[in-house]
């Protein structure tokens, strides 16, 4: 019997996108990642719709209307959903907006900048609704595994994904859940 | 200005939109307007996510800015880290940081150029080059070339590791790292380290070369498309050193209009407010900058790869320049304005950061024990700027006498290209949509175009909704849906059975 590879989507809502740049760090180990698992939709195919998955991996929180129907959609279709780095787990640095009012956000960068022409809020229907705060991922949906890091070092995925795979419990050692 | 920007009367309009775009970093979407015969009336690439950066940084101590601000992205936390760096400096008035922390600043910098602009060609953008455009579209990404064309993945990968252990050993980790702090570094590198490094030195020198030669076949076999494909002629600006090389690190202001002459030159960095200005568009969180002197429809310009090639005089490392040479004598005299050679000239950068480093790594600056120079809080505003991968970054803070952040103001490389982008895929709607009904591999093209800059719309705002690539064709005054293209889970696009409802308009 041949054996199918696994499903795997991911997708950067409010982060800086170094999650998935650690996942690259993978370095060579990506070769042998591509043995084992075939990617769906990520930033990194041309895929641009979810399909039927295994693993979901999403980095950043929740800062609009879109990053909520994506989150819902990634739930909805993937059987392991898992929330990689600060920003999925806690909302993270842009959750640092959420002392200030979302207008006074906004207005510091279009109306009181510097050298500003046409000050104003854009706001296009194009333009998806903000949140007035930033969300950690798990207050929207059930996640299963959060992946601890800013981002997490690709030795920690390369731990966890081998882990998962083999259907063994996930143990970190301590030093990859060491930070700066 | 292209006249497709805004659409001169938007009745009986459709609205087509690819989103998300894939294969950049972070999340932007194209929406054209279409008429019923298929021509296209507006093309308009929107950044539709906010971080609010320069609010709540106000409040925060100096110290922080280094490693909270490199956070807007992680593709390039490295230029952000620096360039906030490089203006703490300022904050503490210092004038001078001592050698060995502006060498271990340049290591990491260079490194940081040669792991984006491989992660760039080789894991985004190298399908555009390989592939054809109407390639299988679950083919066309970085796993089908590690099925193709294995060795040109490996060596991509490598070189990408290599620039990441760079940055690894100067700033502690590959992403989000901690060297650089107020008034220098916090480590220099040990012989160990400098040996590791050396080993592998030659043969990415090779790879990126083999690499050039790749790109070159690309061109000359088909030099027509090469040539005009979302090519459009403008303004660039850079940093240039004192004597006019190259330099990603450090160095004045350069602009040049678009038959290569001088805007403006060598201008002091700190200046950067009196030379440019920035617009608001209301359907886009990313703000448009322009030259003040020659105004919103005719200042705009490029920066990145293209624009440092276009606008240095020279290169100062060998291999890099013999390449530089041969490159701009493509342009007769004027500047390269062929969109498609952001990929060539990236590459160029690519050999000539490998060449730096090695510089670098041979230079016993980089093993001293003065790390910091010391400085003092009192209120102060402080302007770093650099030229990170894709482009020059500006970042801007005012402290007061606590030490805390006041007021700060960013522009970031991608922002600089705004106006660029839009005009590329507008070039890109004329050229070979109009006219024709939409299919996907069409669609596709808008978005090599839009990858040609390697755009980071992490930094520009970033990450975003990724809904299914759906086209409608919706009549203006009904709303009923006259057309739908969908792309599916398999990436494949197909008409839908147009639906009995009303379709919701755009």
């Amino acid at each position: 019997m041949i054996e199918s590879k696994l499903k795997v989507a991911t997708c950067s809502l409010c982060g800086c996108f170094g999650c998935h740049m650690s996942l690259l760090d993978l370095d060579e180990r990506l070769f042998d990642l591509a043995e084992k698992v075939e990617f769906d939709r990520s930033p990194l195919t041309d895929l641009k719709e979810l399909g039927e998955c295994d693993i979901g991996i999403i980095e950043g929180g929740i800062a609009n209307v879109e990053n909520v129907h994506t989150l819902l959609e990634f739930r909805a279709r993937c059987k392991i959903l898992i929330a990689m780095g600060a920003c999925a787990i806690s909302g993270g640095i842009p959750a640092m907006r959420n002392h200030y009012e979302l207008k006074d956000c906004l207005e510091e960068s279009y109306t009181r900048g510097i050298g500003l022409v046409d000050a104003q809020i854009p706001n296009d229907p194009e333009i998806p609704l903000l949140l007035d705060q930033v969300h950690p991922i798990h207050e929207v949906v059930k996640i299963d595994y959060f992946l601890p890091g800013c981002p997490p070092s690709a030795d920690t995925i390369w731990t966890f994904v081998t882990q998962l795979l083999a259907g063994q419990p996930i143990a970190l050692p301590y030093t990859q859940i060491h930070y700066d | 200005m292209s006249t497709l920007e805004t659409a001169a009367q938007s009745d009986y309009l459709c609205r087509v939109a690819i989103d998300p775009l894939s294969r950049v970093e972070g999340h932007g979407k194209v929406t054209l307007l279409v008429d019923r015969d298929h021509r296209i009336r507006q093309a308009r690439l929107h950044i539709v996510e906010f971080r609010g950066f320069e609010k709540f940084i106000q409040g925060r101590p100096y110290w922080e800015l280094p490693v909270v601000v490199q956070r807007l992205c992680g593709i390039c936390p490295v230029s952000h880290h620096l360039a906030a760096a490089k203006a703490v400096d300022q904050l503490l008035g210092i004038e001078e940081i001592p050698p060995t922390a502006e060498k271990i600043r340049r290591l990491m910098h260079y490194g940081q150029t040669l792991q984006s602009h491989a992660v760039h060609f080789f894991h985004l953008a190298s399908p555009d080059f390989l592939f054809d455009f109407d390639d299988k579209v679950a083919h066309r990404n970085v796993v089908g070339v590690m099925a193709d064309y294995p060795d040109v993945a490996r060596q991509g990968v490598k070189l990408r590791k290599y620039g990441q252990e760079v940055i690894r050993f100067t700033a502690g980790k590959r992403v989000h790292g901690t060297g650089a702090i107020p008034g220098g570094v916090n480590k220099s590198l040990t012989l160990q380290e400098r040996n590791t490094l050396l080993v592998d030195i030659d043969l990415m020198a090779q790879w990126s070369r083999n690499i050039l030669k790749l790109m070159k076949a690309a061109y000359a076999a088909n030099p027509g498309y090469f040539t005009h494909f979302a090519t459009i002629r403008t303004n660039y600006l850079s940093l240039i050193r004192a004597d006019g090389a190259l330099d990603l690190y450090h160095g004045g202001l350069r602009a040049k209009n678009e038959q290569g002459g001088i805007i403006f030159d060598h201008l002091d960095y700190r200046r950067y407010a009196q030379v440019l200005r920035e617009q608001v568009k209301p359907w886009s969180y990313m703000k448009f900058p322009f030259i003040n002197s020659l105004g919103p429809d005719k200042g705009w310009y490029r920066v990145g790869p293209l624009a440092r090639i276009d606008n240095c005089d020279f290169i100062a490392t060998p291999l890099a320049e013999e390449e530089r040479k041969e490159f701009m004598a493509l342009g007769e005299g004027e500047p390269i304005h062929v969109t498609l050679a952001y990929h060539w000239a990236r590459m160029i950068e690519l050999l000539h950061s490998i060449e730096a480093i090695k510089d670098l790594l041979l230079d016993p600056d980089i093993f001293g024990d003065e790390l910091v120079a010391k400085g003092e809080v009192t209120p102060r505003e402080g302007i770093g700027v650099i030229e990170a991968p894709r482009g020059t970054l500006f970042h801007h803070y005012r402290m007061n006498e606590d030490g805390l952040i006041e007021k700060a103001n960013l522009i970031v490389s991608t922002t600089n290209n705004n106006q660029a982008m839009n005009e590329s895929i507008r070039q890109v709607a004329e050229r070979y949509l109009d006219g024709k009904e939409l299919t996907e591999p069409l669609l596709n093209q808008i978005e090599v175009a839009v990858r040609a800059y390697d755009p980071c719309l992490s930094c520009a705002t970033h990450a975003l909704g990724q809904m299914p690539l759906h086209v409608e064709l919706v009549e203006e005054e009904s709303g009923a849906l006259v057309d739908c293209l969908v792309r599916d889970a398999g990436g494949m696009v197909r008409k839908e059975a147009f639906p009995l409802h009303l379709g919701e308009k755009g």
